[in-house]
């Protein structure tokens, strides 16, 4: 009698167990990676309004030529140093056309044209500079991480790196090496050759220090032990399993190196190392307008505004990249 | 820890001597040539007897070698002989500017107070106005002040001192007239109308600096302070009873206060970077602004000092970093 009760008993809890382990509802769509941090991010809205700006200001500068058709080098003397229109709501008196929305410098150079020719160089420079750190620091960090070999003499050149005083140095060598590399490549080319490669070779050691500990982490995880145990070669492993894995703090890295290398490229420009004169740059905009700055306010505000405003969104859509690449933080 | 310190002090000699080789190599590649100011009336033959008299006939390693025993050896015997009055350095051959044919070391300490003046007190206001920033912020998470100190941050991030230096000049000094656009280095405080005098002058550049401090380090401090709020250790202090302010104040305050040390003191370096802008746009006859003439001067044997007096001040102030880590936070051990 009582084993009956003991097997009914254990034949309820048996049930028990396998109602628990059928499902109760329809299965939910396997969601991605990706759609996740989409979901992440589009509850920052610091992130997507920075999102947002960077993709304007970047279609305004890849597309603002087609629209704006007004040459940025060529010369109207004697529509010189006209003010914007918005000078108007307070000086009925302001030297202005309509044709001129911003108004021009003092050589009479459309001043929404010459903003948005400096747009494409700093944007451009900024781009390369930022891939140039990334693909580096990746290299570095991958290899040291990777490699045991390598790791020691990787990380000792990373420090040495990041013990260079770096401003002084990019000084240094943009001024040192501006005359050959204008030779060989034309003046605008050489500079931006120059200035890439420069603010490039700085910037890379943070990406490196940081990609070096996810793979020192994730090369002992059990998936690459699988790819390993099944012959894949290192090149494979790395590029199939872990690259793959790394990209989140790349990316992130990726938009701090954005900010920096703008930012970088402007200084340089306004100490007067940058592209030549006639090649615009927001950089060089501003340091040009400076010594004129108290009769033309805005030929300062304006490039100084949008590279403020183009940094401040890219460290925006930094801030929320983090978060939302971040599973810790995601899902709560 | 003070064998640690010594066994770091002794890994710096290699780092230094490496990133003197990097600098003195570059600007051996590099193409200027120092002569290139000379009249070209003056005869082939003569300029290179000048260019001999500079040293630069030498070959590469005996040009380093020498630059290295006038840094480390000659320079020292000066500073002791200016200290001590004695006359160890007679004679000998320090590193001499091609600018001013003076040595490099003198007009370093010239410009010296400047910049330390600027940068240095620009970087302690940033700390003030940084500290109870964050404090405040990381107390009372996600409040509006919170919002605005994240918001004025991320401002201070994103403008580069060569726009926010612009901006403060054309409103404080061209429309308002408060303060000069130009530090006067040769004012000299006698009395309390010149310490006003001084004072003015050295607002502007000052918070324009202390801007980028203030975001930096507020950031920190708030993130710093996040972690040690949710401590076991804190409920326990707040379940003794002791008063909110000796909680924050007191503990969580001196244990959040560790990694920001070290970040204050990796910073100190780098401001002098930044005080190159600063001090081009203040016109501030600073360090910052004696390497950029140097530069356009092609003055090498003043570019490479200073260049390497940055890359020293960067070493040391990793060194201290990572020393008063070690000595603050007694989990710690470096042995």
């Amino acid at each position: 009698m009582t084993d009956q009760r003991v097997n009914a008993a254990a034949a309820e809890v048996e049930m028990e167990t396998f109602g628990a382990l059928k499902d109760k509802e329809p299965q939910k769509e396997p969601r991605s990676q990706w759609k996740d941090v989409w979901d992440q991010l589009r509850k920052h809205k610091g992130a997507l309004i920075g999102g947002g700006f960077l993709l304007f200001i970047t279609l305004f500068v890849l597309i603002g030529p087609w629209v704006w058709r007004v040459d940025p080098k060529a010369l109207d003397i004697r529509n010189k140093d006209l003010r914007p229109i918005y000078t108007l709501l307070w000086d009925g008196d302001a030297k202005t056309l309509w044709s001129r929305p911003l108004g021009t410098d003092n050589l009479g150079r459309d001043i929404m044209a010459t903003l948005i020719a400096g747009g494409r160089a700093s944007l451009a420079v900024g781009w390369a500079a930022m891939v140039l750190s990334l693909v580096l620091g990746t290299v570095v960090g991958v290899c040291a991480g990777y490699f045991k070999k390598l790791d020691g003499i990787l990380m000792r050149v990373t420090d040495l790196f990041l013990s260079l005083p770096i401003l002084p140095l990019l000084l240094v060598a943009v001024t040192l090496f501006r005359q050959p590399l204008r030779a060989a490549f034309g003046p605008e080319g050489g500079m931006f050759i120059l200035i890439v490669g420069v603010i490039g070779i700085t910037s890379w050691m943070p990406t490196a220090r940081i990609v070096r500990g996810e793979v020192l982490a994730l090369k002992e995880r059990e998936f690459v032990l699988a790819a390993r145990s099944i012959g894949t070669k290192p090149g494979q492993i790395i590029r199939r399993h872990l690259l793959p894995n790394v990209v989140s703090p790349i990316m992130v890295s990726a938009t701090l190196g954005l900010a920096a290398a703008i930012i970088a490229e402007s200084a340089l420009s306004f100490l007067g190392v940058g592209f030549p004169s006639d090649f615009p740059t927001w950089g060089k905009l501003l340091a040009d307008a400076v010594p004129r700055m108290e009769e033309f306010p805005e030929r300062v505000m304006l490039p100084g505004i949008l590279i403020s405003v183009t940094v401040l969104s890219v460290n925006y859509l930094g801030d929320g990249l983090r978060d939302a690449l971040d599973p810790r933080i995601r899902g709560r | 820890m003070l064998t640690y310190t010594i066994r770091r002090l002794v890994l710096s000699i290699p780092t230094l001597l490496f990133i003197s080789i990097v600098i003195f190599l570059l600007l051996q590649l590099a193409p200027g040539d120092p002569m290139a100011q000379v009249p070209l009336t003056v005869p082939p033959e003569v300029k290179e007897k000048m260019r001999e008299a500079l040293g630069l006939g030498a070959p590469i390693h005996i040009q380093y070698w020498k630059w290295l025993v006038q840094f480390f050896w000659i320079e020292p015997q000066v500073l002791i002989d200016h200290w001590f009055g004695t006359t160890l350095s007679e004679g000998k051959l320090r590193v001499i500017s091609w600018q001013t044919r003076s040595p490099v070391m003198d007009i370093v300490i010239q410009r010296m107070p400047q910049t330390l003046w600027v940068v240095g007190m620009s970087y302690i206001v940033g700390i003030l106005i940084a500290l109870p920033i964050g404090i405040y912020s990381a107390y009372k998470q996600y409040s509006l002040f919170d919002q605005a100190g994240t918001f004025v941050s991320m401002i201070g991030f994103s403008i580069p001192p060569f726009f926010s230096g612009v901006v403060v000049i054309v409103i404080f000094s061209v429309n308002l007239g408060w303060f000069p656009s130009i530090y006067d280095t040769t004012h000299v405080v006698t009395d309390w109308e010149s310490f006003k005098v001084q004072l003015q002058q050295m607002v502007m550049p000052v918070m324009v600096l202390a801007l980028q401090t203030t975001a930096q380090i507020s950031r920190f401090m708030r993130a710093s302070m996040l972690e040690n709020l949710n401590q076991d250790y804190v409920r326990t202090a707040r379940a003794k009873g002791l008063k909110e302010s000796a909680v924050v104040l007191v503990h969580v305050l001196r244990n959040s206060m560790i990694p920001i040390i070290t970040v204050i003191a990796l910073g100190i370096p780098s401001i002098f970077g930044g005080a190159i802008i600063t001090e081009t746009l203040f016109k501030v006859n600073g360090i910052g602004q004696l390497l950029l003439t140097a530069l356009f001067a092609n003055d090498l044997p003043m570019v490479m000092t200073l260049t390497f007096i940055f890359a020293i001040l960067i070493v040391m102030f990793n060194l201290i970093a990572d020393v008063l880590y070690g000595v603050l936070d007694p989990r710690i051990r470096y042995d």
